[in-house]
C-alpha cells in the first residue's frame, strides 16, 4: 500500500479573484469571503489526486520498463477502476489513532493501492473523498474556528509522523512557509499542488492534474527520478513597503525532480545533473587549488561540495579548505559574517537562486560587503550555475543587493558565470 | 475534363472537419512494431551467400581481430525485412511526406529528384574511393568546381569539402585555428575560444573538444549578441570568435563588423557558422565581414538530404593564411588534370576517409549550377519573404510572443515563445508539438537549454508555398484554441500519430540511457556481460 500524505490549506487563494492578493493574515480570508471569494484549493487538490490514481492505476497495470513509451498494453481508461482491484484493508479504514477529535476514514475503497494520510474536513479529508480514494484522517481542528497557519503546521506533523512516501499539499507561498517550518529537517519529499494567488517557490507544480502526474511518477519510478531542493520563497514585504518587489527566501523543500511538470523548471533535464555538477566541481577544484573556499548556499554549491567530497549544509554558509588531491576538509560550518571575516583570504563560490536570479542579499547576508571586500572583491567571487539553471533566468540579469552601493557597482557589469569544466557564460550582474 | 459531381452521404464526424478545410484529417498507420533484434529466428537468412570456391583462399584475418563468438545479429528473410522497414517507414514523417517547416535551424528545403539521378548514375555511384585519379577526373572535377562555387559565394580563398557534417566542418575549422596558433607559438598562450548562447552548440562543444576554454555570450537587452560581453570576454587567452549569424533566433547580429574588428585587434580569429545561410545567400559574404574561416552545410542551405543523422557534408572556407591547415588531400587543377594533394605538412590531416561524402556533393553541385547567382539570391530572398509572412501569421495566434529585438523583422527563421499560453493553460512547447504529430508535422522547440522559454522554432525556406505555410499556420492556431478550450486533447496527445511521449530522466544519464540493442539488454533488461 502506497501511502500519500495530503495537506489542504483551505483558504489559500481566496483573495486572488476578489484582488484581495494573498490571505496569509488573520482577517484575509473572512474578508475574501465576503467579497464573495469561492474556495478552491479543495477542489484542486481532489483534482491532483484524482490525476494520481488515474495513473497509478495505469502504471501498475501496464508493467513495462519505466522508461519505454510504446504502448504495448492499452491502458485502462481512468475514471472506470474496477472495485475489486484492491480496496484498502479493514484496518486501514479503522480509527487507530486515539486522543485525536474526530479521526475517521474518509471516502470510499475503491482506490488503486493508495492510501491517502490526512487532516479531518476541508483540511484534506473532503479532497480524498471527492477524489473517491481511500483516506486515514489523523488530525482535526477544533471546531467552531477558522482554520489557521498552526492548523497547517500541525497536521503536516500529524501526517508526517505517519510515515509517508510524498506529502502533497494545496496552497501557495505562505503555505509552502507553513509546511517548511513543520517540517524542519524531516526528509519527507513534498509537492505543492498550487492553489495559492502568487507563487514563488519552486516547490509547485505547474498545475493541480500536473501535481497528479508528477506524484504518480515518483510513486512508480523512485529509482530513476531524482529529488531536488526547491526554493521556498516568499514575497519581501519589507520591500515592498519600500516599493519594491522583491522574493525572500525562507528556505528548501525536497521535490521530485520530473522533468517540465515542476514550476520554474524550464528545461528538459535537471538543474543539477551529476555530469554537469561535475564539470563545475572540477573547474572551482583547479581554480582554487591549494586553498579556503566559502560556499554559499544553494542546491548547485551542495552539490559541487559533494562531488569534491564534502558534506555542507543547504542553507548555511561552510568554509572548506581544499588541496589538491586530498579530500576537503571542512573549516567552519554555517559560519557568520565573523568567522568568514576572521578564516584568511578565500575564494568565495555563489550559486543564484534559480529562476529568479539573486546571487547576493537572499538567504546569504553572512557573506557581507566586508567579507566581499576583505576576499578581494569580484577576482576572488566564484559565481557557479549549470547551462540549464541559467538559460532558465531568459536572458534576465543576475541581481545583488548587498545593502553597500559602492560593492554593488563595483561587482556588477559582466561577470564569468562557471557553467562547466574550463566553460564560462559571461553574464550580466546588476546591482 | 472534371468528374461529373456526385452527392456523398456525410457523417456527422466529416461534417465537423469540413468546416476546417485546412486541416486535415490525418491518422498515421500504427503496426506496434518489435524491434528488428526481435523478429526472425536462428538460422533464417535472406541472402544465401555462396561457399568462396577454393582456389581463392581464406582470407588473412589477424587473430586479435577475430570474434570469439559469432556477432549477434538478426536473422530473417528478405520480405521480413523490407516489411519491417517499410511498416517503420509508415510510422514516420518523412521530408518529402509533411510541411517541415517545423524543424527550426535544420532548413528543411526540398531536394529536387533529379540531383539523386545523377547521383545514382552508375559514373557516380559506381566509383571506388581507391580508384587511380586518371580515371576519376570527372568526379574531381565536380568537387574542385564546387570549391570554386563555395569561394565567390563565401568571398574566401580556399575551400575544403572533405569534413562529412555541419559539426564536423566546425571541427574543422577549430582545429585549423588550433594548428594557426601552434605554428605561431601563441597556442598555450591563446586558449579561450568565445560564442554565443544562440550559435549552434557545436561551436561550443568543437571547441571544447579541441581543448579550448569556452566561454558564452548572453544576449544584451535588445536580445542583439550583447558587444559589452564580447569587450569584456576578449584579451590576449582570445584565440578565436566562433557564431553564427543570424543566430538561431532569427536575428541578424547588425554589429557583426564590429564583433570581428574587436577580436581581430586582440589578436583572435573569426570563424563563421553559416548553418543558417540559407537567408543571405548572395546578399552577405563572410569574407566582406572580415571573417577568417567560415563553413556552409550543404546538406541544409544547398538542398542535399540530411540523411538521418547520417553522411551530410560540410564545407569548410578560409583565408590564405588559413589554407595550409586544410584537410588533406586538397583537389588540386594544373589546367588540364585534377589530382589529389597529399604532401601537406602542415594540414590538420584527415576528417575522415577519401575526399568527403560524394553524393551529398553532387547534389550541391547540381543544385548551385541549376539555379546560378541570380537564383541562389532568389532562393535567399524567397525564404525570409517566406519566413516574415509565416511569422505574420503565427504571431496572431494566441499565447504566442517573438522575444528579443522587438518589432523588427527575422531573416530565416524564428524562434517564437509559448510563455504565455504556457501560463495560461499550464501546456509547454513540447505537448504542442506532440499534437503538430496529430496534424501530420513536425515540430521542433529549441537546444537545450532552452533560453527562450517554451521555445518553438519555425524555418519555412524558400521550398514551400503559401498555401503550406497557410496549412502549417492555421495547425498552430488549432492547436492554440485547444489549448485554451480543451487542454486535456493537448496534454494527452498524441492521438493519430505513432510516435509517443517519451519519459526523459532515462535519457539524463549515461548510466541509463540505452541508445542500441545491446545496451537496451545490459542497462534495461539487466542481462550480465552484454
Amino acid at each position: 500500500m502506497t501511502r500519500i500524505g495530503l495537506v489542504v490549506n483551505p483558504v489559500a487563494g481566496l483573495g486572488g479573484r476578489v484582488g484581495l492578493g494573498g490571505t496569509d493574515g488573520p482577517d484575509r480570508p473572512r474578508v475574501a469571503l465576503s467579497l464573495g471569494a469561492r474556495p478552491l484549493a479543495g477542489a484542486r487538490a481532489a483534482a491532483a489526486l484524482g490525476e494520481l490514481a488515474a495513473r497509478s492505476v495505469q502504471l501498475a497495470v501496464a508493467g513495462r520498463p519505466a522508461w519505454d513509451g510504446r504502448e504495448r498494453t492499452p491502458a485502462p481508461v481512468p475514471g472506470r477502476r474496477a472495485d475489486a482491484t484492491g480496496g484498502p484493508a479493514p484496518d486501514e479504514l479503522s480509527d487507530t489513532h486515539a486522543g485525536t477529535a474526530a479521526i475517521a476514514p474518509v471516502g470510499h475503497p475503491q482506490g488503486s493501492g493508495l492510501l491517502v494520510v490526512t487532516a479531518a474536513g476541508p483540511l484534506g479529508a473532503d479532497s480524498v473523498a471527492a477524489a473517491g480514494l481511500a483516506g486515514r484522517v489523523v488530525y482535526a481542528a477544533g471546531t467552531g474556528r477558522d482554520t489557521s497557519a498552526a492548523d497547517t503546521a500541525a497536521a503536516v506533523r500529524a501526517v508526517v509522523a505517519e510515515g509517508v512516501d510524498l506529502l502533497l499539499f494545496a496552497g501557495g507561498d505562505g503555505t509552502a512557509r507553513d509546511v517548511l517550518g513543520a517540517l524542519r529537517d524531516v526528509p519527507c519529499p513534498v509537492l505543492g499542488v498550487p492553489t495559492g494567488v502568487k507563487m514563488h517557490s519552486a516547490v509547485f507544480a505547474i498545475s493541480p492534474r500536473a501535481a497528479g502526474e508528477v506524484a504518480a511518477a515518483w510513486l512508480a519510478r523512485r529509482s530513476t527520478v531524482r529529488l531536488r531542493d526547491a526554493e521556498v520563497m516568499d514575497r519581501d514585504e519589507d520591500a515592498l513597503s519600500k516599493g519594491r518587489v522583491a522574493s525572500q527566501l525562507f528556505g528548501w523543500l525536497r521535490v521530485p525532480d520530473v522533468p517540465a511538470r515542476v514550476q520554474q523548471r524550464k528545461t528538459g533535464s535537471t538543474a543539477t545533473t551529476p555530469e554537469a555538477v561535475d564539470g563545475i566541481a572540477t573547474d572551482v577544484a583547479e581554480r582554487v587549488g591549494d586553498g579556503l573556499l566559502v560556499l554559499g548556499p544553494g542546491s548547485t554549491t551542495r552539490a559541487v561540495a559533494a562531488m569534491l567530497g564534502a558534506d555542507v549544509s543547504l542553507t548555511g554558509v561552510d568554509v572548506l579548505r581544499l588541496r589538491p588531491g586530498h579530500r576537503p576538509r571542512i573549516v567552519a560550518r554555517d559560519a557568520g559574517e565573523d568567522t568568514l571575516l576572521s578564516v584568511g583570504p578565500a575564494w568565495i563560490a555563489l550559486s543564484p537562486i534559480g529562476g529568479q536570479g539573486f546571487l547576493l542579499g537572499r538567504g546569504n547576508q553572512q557573506i557581507s560587503p566586508r567579507v566581499l571586500r576583505a576576499a578581494g572583491g569580484r577576482e576572488r567571487l566564484l559565481v557557479l550555475c549549470t547551462e540549464q539553471k541559467l538559460a532558465a533566468l531568459g536572458s534576465r540579469p543576475l541581481l545583488l543587493d548587498t545593502g553597500d552601493d559602492a560593492l554593488n557597482a563595483e561587482l556588477s557589469g559582466h561577470l564569468p558565470v562557471i557553467t562547466g569544466r574550463r566553460r564560462t557564460s559571461l553574464y550580466r550582474l546588476v546591482g | 475534363m472534371t468528374a461529373p459531381h456526385t452527392p456523398v452521404s456525410v457523417s456527422p464526424e466529416d461534417a465537423r472537419i469540413a468546416d476546417k478545410p485546412r486541416l486535415r484529417r490525418f491518422q498515421q498507420a500504427s503496426w506496434d512494431e518489435e524491434l528488428i533484434f526481435e523478429l526472425g529466428s536462428p538460422g533464417e537468412r535472406g541472402v544465401l551467400v555462396p561457399a568462396p570456391d577454393p582456389s581463392i583462399g581464406k582470407a588473412e584475418i589477424p587473430p586479435a581481430l577475430r570474434r570469439a563468438e559469432p556477432p549477434a545479429l538478426p536473422e530473417m528473410s528478405q520480405q521480413q525485412v523490407l516489411r519491417h522497414y517499410l511498416r517503420l517507414s509508415q510510422e514516420n514523417l518523412g521530408a518529402d511526406l509533411n510541411i517541415d517547416v517545423g524543424q527550426g535551424t535544420c532548413t528543411m528545403k526540398y531536394s529536387p529528384k533529379v540531383n539523386d539521378q545523377f547521383v545514382r548514375d552508375p559514373r557516380i555511384a559506381a566509383l571506388h574511393p581507391l580508384q587511380d585519379e586518371d580515371t576519376v577526373q570527372g568526379v574531381l572535377g565536380i568537387i574542385h568546381s564546387l570549391e570554386q562555387l563555395l569561394k565567390e559565394i563565401s568571398g574566401m580563398d580556399r575551400v575544403s569539402l572533405q569534413p562529412g557534417a555541419g559539426s564536423a566542418a566546425i571541427y574543422t575549422n577549430v582545429a585549423m585555428i588550433r594548428a594557426y596558433f601552434a605554428a605561431r607559438g601563441e597556442l598555450e598562450q591563446r586558449d579561450e575560444v568565445i560564442t554565443t548562447i544562440f550559435s549552434h552548440p557545436s561551436n561550443a562543444a568543437c571547441a571544447k573538444t579541441a581543448g579550448f576554454k569556452v566561454i558564452t555570450l548572453h544576449p544584451d537587452a535588445d536580445g542583439y549578441p550583447d558587444i559589452e560581453a564580447l569587450k569584456a570576454a576578449v584579451g590576449p587567452r582570445t584565440a578565436a570568435l566562433l557564431v553564427t549569424n543570424p543566430e538561431d533566433t532569427g536575428i541578424y547580429n547588425p554589429r557583426i563588423e564590429e564583433f570581428v574588428r574587436i577580436v581581430h585587434e586582440a589578436g583572435g580569429l573569426c570563424s563563421y557558422d553559416q548553418a543558417n545561410a540559407n537567408g543571405i545567400l548572395g546578399i552577405t559574404r563572410a569574407r566582406d565581414a572580415g571573417f577568417d574561416l567560415c563553413h556552409f552545410n550543404l546538406h541544409k542551405t544547398f538542398s542535399t538530404p540530411h540523411a538521418c543523422g547520417g553522411p551530410a557534408a560540410g564545407a569548410c572556407a578560409v583565408s590564405e593564411d588559413l589554407a595550409p591547415y586544410l584537410p588533406r588531400p586538397t583537389v588540386e587543377f594544373d589546367g588540364s588534370a585534377y589530382r589529389l594533394d597529399d604532401d601537406r605538412p602542415e594540414s590538420v590531416g584527415k576528417m575522415r576517409p577519401f575526399y568527403g561524402v560524394v553524393p551529398n556533393l553532387v547534389r550541391a553541385y547540381a543544385w548551385i549550377m541549376s539555379l546560378g547567382a541570380q537564383g541562389l539570391r532568389a532562393a535567399a530572398e524567397t525564404a525570409v519573404l517566406n519566413n516574415n509572412y509565416l511569422l505574420h501569421k503565427v504571431r496572431q495566434i494566441p499565447g504566442v510572443s517573438i522575444p528579443y529585438a522587438a518589432g523588427r523583422p527575422r531573416v530565416e527563421q524564428v524562434r517564437y515563445s509559448w510563455e504565455k499560453l504556457h501560463e495560461d493553460t499550464g501546456l509547454h512547447s513540447e505537448d504542442i508539438g506532440l499534437r503538430a504529430a496529430d496534424f501530420g508535422t513536425h515540430y521542433w522547440t529549441s537546444h537545450h537549454p532552452y533560453v527562450v522559454p517554451e521555445p518553438m522554432t519555425l524555418e519555412p525556406t524558400e521550398s514551400y508555398t503559401r498555401a503550406d505555410l497557410d496549412e502549417y499556420a492555421a495547425i498552430l492556431a488549432e492547436i492554440a484554441r485547444e489549448a485554451y478550450e480543451d487542454p486535456e486533447t493537448v496534454r494527452t496527445a498524441p492521438h493519430r500519430s505513432t510516435i509517443h511521449r517519451v519519459r526523459p530522466e532515462a535519457l539524463d544519464s549515461p548510466a541509463t540511457w540505452a541508445v542500441s540493442w545491446r545496451a537496451y539488454r545490459r542497462k534495461v533488461l539487466g542481462e550480465a556481460g552484454r
